[in-house]
């Protein structure tokens, strides 16, 4: 309350020096009457007191202040000259004014009354009623009740293209419906144009939304309030829990009967993306309004679903919005981050009971961590099943007879990499199946079963997955892919190359040795694009063949993106986690064996030569190195490269947090993570730094200076 | 980062109540008695919004957006102008001029502060 007190102490003490400048604006008024600025500055200070009075509770004098205004006001505008009786009665006024302001309550409201008759007889309005309230127009019929169920409603919402440039965020405007009712929000980028032609202040973008909410519609309305000059917005009911639909969809009568499940009603509901495929392919509607009107459907599904009276088969399970379990993993991730510091600060003191709480809190952590990705895990399974359809529709497309067959479904993966997994895989079986398998002459000619084999494996294998693709085709033309290769100029003529390396080569962008075009494959899309995926994933991607009897392609992915197991090693000053899944042992460099390998930075290991990498040369590191570093190998694609660091801290498991969007080119380093005392240690991106290293000797060696990567300085 | 608001208002009441309910909120203020202090003030001080009274010596609230939206440092600074009432004009004037959105005096300190959730953001 003393708040409120001190605002009206305030407004009084304005107010005052208001009627001072008012009054001393007057007079000269009266001696200068064609005076603008004079005019401007009585005008400014009654409009002062009336919006400040009205706003501190001084009801009575925003009203009279008001219609004083509005006689200036006529003034400015050059409807009212200013004269002796203006200026007299306005001066009157202001001893009315003060009495409002210093006692509102025992003011002369006759007194006042007469003034304000005087003052609305020089403005020729006469009585006028002001209007209250600014309440936006609703929109009948569903206002009332506060406790009705919620309705559905579709928002159709195209921002103007300039709505930015008024310092409109739309993307608030989504936020702010979301915090209405459950929603469903599909972006519409139809309209967005090639990035030549894109003006960066224009907003493109516009959104269908599905809002189940019990607010009334006007409260919906006034989300846009703002905006709602500056775009077409449309709010219609879909779905009226007033009116129990007569008329039921085949689909919710058979759930209701108990005929078959919501999950298999959904999963059928999905096929209809065919037909929206369908209208896409002859141009009869964008790909945005498709999807957001399957949207639509997904919404009004699960909100018939949740309705009272609807079967509750989700008694075993609920589904939870991806975006939560993401946020969960990210605050169970700062937990772990944060156990981490606690137990620190506990090991370093001499308190016993601070120390077993730290125990016991790092017990609870670790457990809710595993809970925690235990949820987002989904068995490869629900993505496999998509391709049995592809193999299926590929095979009468290029009339070839083609047989899936599939292992380890129950394999399970963090639910982000199955999703990130669905295009490259689709794109790995459409080249088994294109290029891979051949006709059916072929086949005959070679002894082969006329039906050609796919085969999709998973497996687990220690905190990775492998996911295999198998055929039993013709598998790759190590020649052909050399003559391309030298064509293209990727590889010397004559130049040796490994089986491996050549393979390797078809990951290139826009490498294809496919004498013919496809409709299904082999359009400049390339393995590129598949291998880039798996990168991606944190994952690494081979490719074996052999001639006539078929090809084996394998993806090594982690399980989760989320967390990494890493060796934590010290170099210099600054601390690097290595990926353990890519480190194969530790070893010492005695200072005998740092001065032997001299510039040749090899390093024999049980009979096999390593090449290594001095981690303080090539980070630029200086100072000289310490007495007994070790070298962590590494095995990067095919080869094994020793890592040179100065200590071992030891085995760490940590939550990766990605670097900034500045940073995003860094492929160097897949992340960072925090460590128990605050600092930041960086990930280090094996095949990316062994790679970035090699260019780097290179070009050294180009230049005709020694590598001090791999020497002693 | 907390936000910082501008609150542009020749009454000196107005800028207290405006400040102390944004406060009491969490946000950070600044303010100006009027468009051309604002404008100097914004030349050294980025804001996260602006909340302008329209009518102003020297710079009115009105001249105030022009030169914002004229500008290149604070072309896209969301602002909220304060009208009443009966000065529906203005508000179409403000709004041409480049205004996010106004907020109607009198108003309750939770109005001005949904108003300003709305263009800044549910946090201070």
């Amino acid at each position: 309350m003393g708040g409120a007190l001190d605002h009206t102490a305030t407004f009084r003490q304005e107010a005052a020096d208001l009627l001072v400048q008012l009054e001393g604006a007057l007079l000269d008024l009266a001696d200068r009457p064609g005076d603008r600025d004079l005019v401007d500055t009585v005008f400014r200070a009654l409009h002062t007191l009336k919006g400040s009075g009205a706003m501190f509770g001084f009801d009575a004098l925003a009203s009279f202040a008001h219609d004083m205004e509005s006689a200036f006001d006529c003034v400015r505008n050059g409807k009212l000259a200013v004269g002796a009786e203006l200026v007299n009665l306005t001066l009157a006024a202001l001893d009315h004014i003060r009495a409002l302001v210093d006692s509102p309550g025992t003011a002369d409201q006759v007194r006042g009354d007469v003034l304000r008759a005087s003052f609305r007889e020089l403005t020729g309005t006469g009585f006028r009623a002001e209007s209250r309230g600014d309440a936006p127009a609703s929109t009948g019929g569903l206002r009332d009740g506060e406790d009705r169920t919620a309705a559905t409603y579709r928002i159709r919402f195209r921002p103007g293209r300039e709505v930015m440039r008024f310092g409109t965020n739309p993307l608030l405007l989504l936020d702010e419906l979301r915090g209405l009712g459950r929603c469903a929000v599909t972006a519409i980028t139809d309209d967005i144009p090639p990035l030549e032609d894109l003006d960066p202040t224009a907003c493109y973008a516009a959104w269908d939304i599905l809002l189940t909410s019990g607010r009334p519609q006007a409260e919906i309305e006034d989300v846009f309030i703002f905006v709602a000059d500056q775009a077409a917005l449309k709010i219609e009911v879909v779905l009226d829990p007033a009116e129990e639909s007569a008329a039921k969809r085949v689909g919710e009568i058979l759930v209701e009967r108990g005929d078959i499940a919501t999950e298999a009603l959904a999963d059928t509901l999905d096929k209809q993306e065919r037909l929206g495929n369908l209208l896409v392919r002859e141009g009869k509607v964008s790909p945005s309004l498709v999807k957001s009107a399957l949207v639509e459907q997904r919404h009004l599904n699960r909100v018939a679903q949740g309705r009272p009276g609807a079967p509750s088969s989700a008694a075993t399970g609920i589904r939870v919005p991806a975006e939560r379990l993401d946020a969960l993993m990210d605050q169970v991730g700062e937990l772990v981050i944060a156990h981490a510091r606690l137990a620190q600060a506990a090991s370093a003191g001499e308190d016993m009971g601070l120390k077993s709480v730290a125990e016991e809190i790092g017990r609870l952590a670790s457990g809710l961590r595993d809970t925690t990705m235990g949820i987002r895990m989904l068995p490869i399974g629900t993505l496999f099943g998509k391709f049995r359809r592809v193999v299926h529709d590929l095979s009468i497309e290029l009339g070839k007879t083609v047989e899936l067959t599939m292992s380890g479904e129950e394999t399970e993966l963090d639910k982000t990499v199955i999703e990130n997994l669905n295009d490259p895989l689709i794109h790995l079986i459409r080249n088994a199946v294109d290029h891979g398998i051949e006709d059916a002459e072929t086949r005959a000619a070679r002894g082969k079963p006329p039906a050609g084999s796919v085969h999709l494996a998973a497996v687990h294998s220690g905190a990775q997955v492998l996911i295999t693709i198998s055929d039993d085709g013709g598998g790759m033309d190590g020649a052909a892919i050399r003559a391309k290769a030298e064509e293209r100029g990727l590889l010397a003529p004559g130049q040796e190359a490994s089986e491996s390396e050549l393979f390797a080569l078809v990951f290139q962008p826009g490498f294809s040795t496919s004498q013919r075009v496809t409709g299904v494959s082999g359009r400049g899309v390339g393995m590129d694009v598949v291998k880039r995926a798996i990168d991606a994933l944190r994952g690494t991607i081979d490719i074996a063949s052999t001639p006539e009897q078929g090809s084996v392609i394998t993806c090594r992915l982690p399980l989760t993106l989320a967390i990494i197991d890493g060796l934590l090693v010290r170099v210099g000053g600054n601390r690097y986690v290595i990926p353990l899944s890519a480190i194969e042992e530790c070893v010492e460099l005695t200072p005998g064996q740092d001065q032997r390998s001299g510039g040749r930075s090899f390093l024999n290991i049980r009979d096999a030569i390593v090449p290594f990498l001095r981690l303080r040369a090539l980070f630029n590191d200086g100072g000289t190195a310490e007495r007994f570093q070790k070298v962590v190998i590494v095995a990067s694609g095919e080869e094994r490269v020793g890592l040179v660091v100065d200590q071992v801290v030891g085995q760490y498991q940590t939550v990766i947090k990605s670097l900034s969007k500045l940073h995003r080119e860094v492929r160097e380093f897949s992340g960072a993570t925090i460590l128990g005392d605050g600092t930041v240690a960086l990930i280090l991106d094996v095949p990316h730094i062994v790679a970035f290293a090699q260019k780097r000797e290179e070009r050294l060696k180009a230049a005709g200076i020694a590598s001090p990567v791999g020497e002693q300085e | 980062m907390t936000k910082k608001i501008m609150n542009v208002d020749d009454s000196v009441s107005m800028r207290q109540i405006v400040s102390s309910t944004l406060q009491s909120a969490g946000y950070e203020t600044v303010s100006a008695v009027d468009g051309e202090d604002a404008l100097g003030k914004l030349a050294t001080t980025a804001v996260d919004l602006i909340i302008t009274d329209l009518n102003m010596p020297r710079l009115d609230g009105i001249g105030l957006i022009k030169r914002l939206r004229a500008s290149t440092t604070h072309k896209f600074v969301p602002v909220l102008i304060l009208t009443t009432v009966s000065e529906e004009k203005m508000k179409q004037e403000g709004r041409a001029a480049g205004a996010t959105g106004w907020v109607v005096k009198p108003f309750r300190p939770e109005q001005l502060l949904a108003t300003v959730r709305k263009v800044l953001g549910p946090d201070a």
